[in-house]
C-alpha cells in the first residue's frame, strides 16, 4: 500500500486529499469536499491532465489579442507541442467565445477554441 | 443626471451588484467605468478557474465576465464606459468625466463602491539601488503578455508568491521564458494551493519561504537580483545572499483596495483591509453607501466577490424601497489569528435568515477550529484542517440563533487548537 498526499486542482478551493494507491491502481481517496476531487485524484495519479489557456493574435479587431484555451484537459505532457502550436496564429475579427481556433491540438482530438468576443474594428 | 443606483466599477463587483439591484425591482442604475470595457481585472485574467461555485462549471476570467456583461445588456442596465468617477460628496453626488459628457455630476439616491483594488508598487517595497527597466508588478506583466502580446523579458525572477505571480509564473514559463525562482518574504506563500501545484511544481519552478530581495543589479536594464533569506523579523540574514541573473523581476507583492473616493467620502475604513467599514448590509458608515468586492477586502476568488455584490445590490434596493430599518448594533470582533471580519457589524433587524460573515487569519494553522461566540457563550466549534492567510475564510450566522440570544453584544470569532 501505497500513500499520496494530493491538492485537488478542480477548483480554487485546493482541497488536500490523502490517495491510498495499490499496485499504480488508486483504492482510497479522502479529504475531497466533491466528487471532482475524487476523479481528480485518480486521474492526477495515474494519466495527469490540464486546461491550457493562452492568447494568440487578432487582425482587425478592437483588441490585439483574443484569449484562447484547450476545450477540456490535455494530457500534461502535450503542453509544451500545444504551446508550440499556438505561437505565430492569427485569426481575422470578429472573434466570438467558443469559435474553434485550431482543431485538434498536439495530436489530441481536442479544440483550442476562443475565450472572448472581440468585434471588428 | 438623476439615478436611484449609482455603481462605481464595471468589474464583477459592479456587474453583480447592479443586475442584482435591478432584479430586485430598480430600473434607474447607471454603471461608471474608467476603462475602455465592462469586466474589470478579469479582462486579464486568460487563465482558468474561474466561476466553479457561480456557474458550475470552471470558465476562464473574460468568459466569467462575459456571463455577467450578456446579463447586463439583456436587463437594458446603463453603463458609460471610459469614464472616470471623480469624486463622491456626502450627499451623494457623483462626479465623472468622459469625453462625451465632459465633467457631470449625477445625483444618486444610493452608491455602490465597486472600484476594485491595485497592486502594490516597488515604491512600498523599498528595495535599494536602480531603477533599472524590467521591474513590473505582476498584474502589468499580465496585461503586456495576454492583451498587447508583449512578453517582458527572457529571464524572470518573481518576488511576492500572491496568486497573481504565480500565475504570472506560469504563463510567462510557456511562453518561452525561464522563471528561475518565487521568493517570498513569509514562511508561507500568499497564494492559493492550487496555484503553486499548478503554476511552480508542474514546471519544477523553486518557491523560496522566508526570501526577500535584497538588491536589483543593472544600470539601465535589470541583469539580476540578490536574494537573501530573512529571520522570524523578515530581516535578511547576512551569509545567505545568493545571485541570480535575471532581465525582469515580477512584484506580486500584494493588492490594496482602490479607495481614494472612499477617503474622501470620510467614510470610516478598516485599518487591516485598507477597505471601509461595513454592517451585514455591506453598508458603509455613510448611510446608503454600500461596498462590495476587492474595494471592500481583496478576495481571492471571484465567486465570492460575485456572491458578495448579488447582497449588495439587493441591500441597495431595498434602501431605495425605504426597507431599511434602523435599529441597534451587534458588534462582530476578530481575534486570537483572525485579522478582520466583513462585515463588522450587525443589525437584526435588517439582516437576511443567513449573513455571511467572511475573515482572513494571520498565520498558517493546521487541525484547528474556527470559533464564534455571542458574548461569552461559544455557538460554533468548527473543525478545519488547515487555515492560510492566502485563503478567505467564511462562517454563516443564521438569524434565529442571534435572535435567540437576548440582548447580544458583541460576536467574537477566533482560531483555537482545541
Ligand atoms: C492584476 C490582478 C490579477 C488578478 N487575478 C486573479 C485571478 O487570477 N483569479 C481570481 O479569482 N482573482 C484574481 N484577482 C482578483 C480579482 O480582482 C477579483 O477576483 C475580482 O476581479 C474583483 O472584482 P472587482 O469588481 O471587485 O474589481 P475589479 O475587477 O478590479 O474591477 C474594478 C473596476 O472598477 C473600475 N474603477 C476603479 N476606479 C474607478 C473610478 N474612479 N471610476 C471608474 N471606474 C473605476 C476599474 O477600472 C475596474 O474595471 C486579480 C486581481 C488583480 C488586481
Ligand atoms: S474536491 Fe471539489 S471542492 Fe475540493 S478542490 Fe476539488 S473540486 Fe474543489
Amino acid at each position: 500500500m501505497e500513500k499520496k498526499d494530493l491538492i485537488c486542482i478542480g477548483c480554487p478551493l485546493g482541497c488536500m486529499l490523502s490517495v491510498e494507491m495499490n499496485d499504480g491502481q488508486v483504492v482510497k481517496v479522502e479529504g475531497n469536499t466533491c466528487p471532482k476531487g475524487d476523479q481528480y485524484a485518480k486521474k492526477e495519479c495515474t494519466n495527469p491532465t490540464r486546461i491550457v489557456t493562452s492568447s494568440v493574435m487578432v487582425d482587425g479587431g478592437t483588441i490585439a489579442m483574443v484569449s484562447v484555451k484547450t476545450e477540456s484537459d490535455i494530457p500534461k505532457e502535450k503542453i509544451a507541442a500545444c504551446m508550440k502550436e499556438l505561437k505565430g496564429i492569427k485569426v481575422s475579427a470578429p472573434v466570438h467565445i467558443g469559435d474553434v481556433i485550431i482543431k485538434g491540438i498536439a495530436d489530441t482530438d481536442v479544440n483550442i477554441i476562443a475565450t472572448k468576443e472581440v468585434a471588428l474594428k | 443626471m438623476k439615478y436611484d443606483i449609482v455603481i462605481v466599477g464595471g468589474g464583477p463587483a459592479g456587474l453583480a451588484a447592479a443586475t442584482s439591484a435591478k432584479e430586485n425591482g430598480i430600473d434607474r442604475i447607471l454603471i461608471l467605468e474608467r476603462d475602455h470595457e465592462l469586466g474589470g481585472i478579469l479582462n486579464q485574467c486568460i487563465h482558468n478557474g474561474f466561476g466553479l461555485h457561480t456557474f458550475k462549471e470552471e470558465l476562464t476570467g473574460p468568459e466569467y465576465a462575459e456571463r455577467f456583461i450578456e446579463k447586463i445588456k439583456a436587463l437594458n442596465i446603463e453603463y458609460k464606459l471610459n469614464t472616470m468617477v471623480l469624486d463622491i460628496s456626502k450627499d451623494k453626488k457623483v462626479t465623472a468625466l468622459n469625453k462625451e459628457d465632459g465633467l457631470f455630476e449625477i445625483e444618486a439616491g444610493s452608491i455602490i463602491l465597486a472600484m476594485g483594488c491595485r497592486e502594490r508598487s516597488r515604491g512600498a517595497l523599498n528595495i535599494p539601488g536602480y531603477r533599472p527597466a524590467g521591474v513590473y508588478s505582476a498584474g502589468t506583466a499580465q496585461r503586456f503578455v495576454n492583451i498587447e502580446g508583449y512578453m517582458p523579458g527572457k529571464e524572470v525572477v518573481i518576488l511576492g508568491s500572491g496568486d497573481i505571480g504565480l500565475i504570472m509564473a506560469r504563463r510567462m514559463t510557456l511562453e518561452g521564458a525561464k522563471v528561475k525562482v518565487v521568493a517570498e518574504l513569509m514562511p508561507y506563500s500568499g497564494g492559493l494551493k492550487r496555484n503553486i501545484v499548478q503554476c511552480l511544481d508542474d514546471f519544477g519552478i523553486p518557491l523560496k519561504l522566508s526570501h526577500t530581495v535584497t538588491k536589483i543589479h543593472g544600470k539601465e536594464r535589470v541583469t539580476g537580483v540578490t536574494l537573501a533569506q530573512v529571520d522570524e523579523n523578515r530581516k535578511p540574514i547576512e551569509g545567505t545572499e545568493e545571485y541570480y541573473s535575471c532581465d525582469t523581476l515580477l512584484l506580486s507583492v500584494g493588492l490594496i483596495p482602490e479607495n481614494e473616493l472612499t477617503n474622501n467620502l470620510d467614510v470610516k475604513m478598516v485599518p487591516v483591509t485598507s477597505g471601509p467599514e461595513v454592517n451585514e448590509s455591506l453598508e458603509t458608515s455613510m448611510e446608503g453607501v454600500f461596498a462590495c468586492g476587492n474595494v471592500l477586502h481583496v478576495h481571492d476568488l471571484v465567486d465570492y466577490v460575485t456572491e458578495e455584490a448579488v447582497a449588495a445590490g439587493k441591500n441597495a434596493a431595498k434602501y431605495i424601497h425605504g426597507e431599511y430599518k434602523k435599529g441597534t448594533y451587534i458588534e462582530l470582533v476578530g481575534c486570537d489569528g483572525v485579522r478582520y471580519t466583513v462585515p463588522k457589524y450587525i443589525n437584526p433587524d435588517n439582516m437576511e435568515d443567513v449573513v455571511t460573515v467572511r475573515f482572513r487569519v494571520g498565520d498558517v494553522y493546521k487541525d484547528s477550529y474556527v470559533s464564534v461566540s455571542f458574548d461569552e457563550k461559544e455557538v460554533i466549534h468548527r473543525k478545519k484542517r488547515v487555515l492560510a492567510p492566502g485563503e478567505m475564510e467564511d462562517v454563516k450566522l443564521k438569524k434565529e440563533d442571534i435572535l435567540a440570544q437576548s440582548d447580544l453584544k458583541k460576536i467574537t470569532i477566533r482560531i483555537k487548537e482545541d
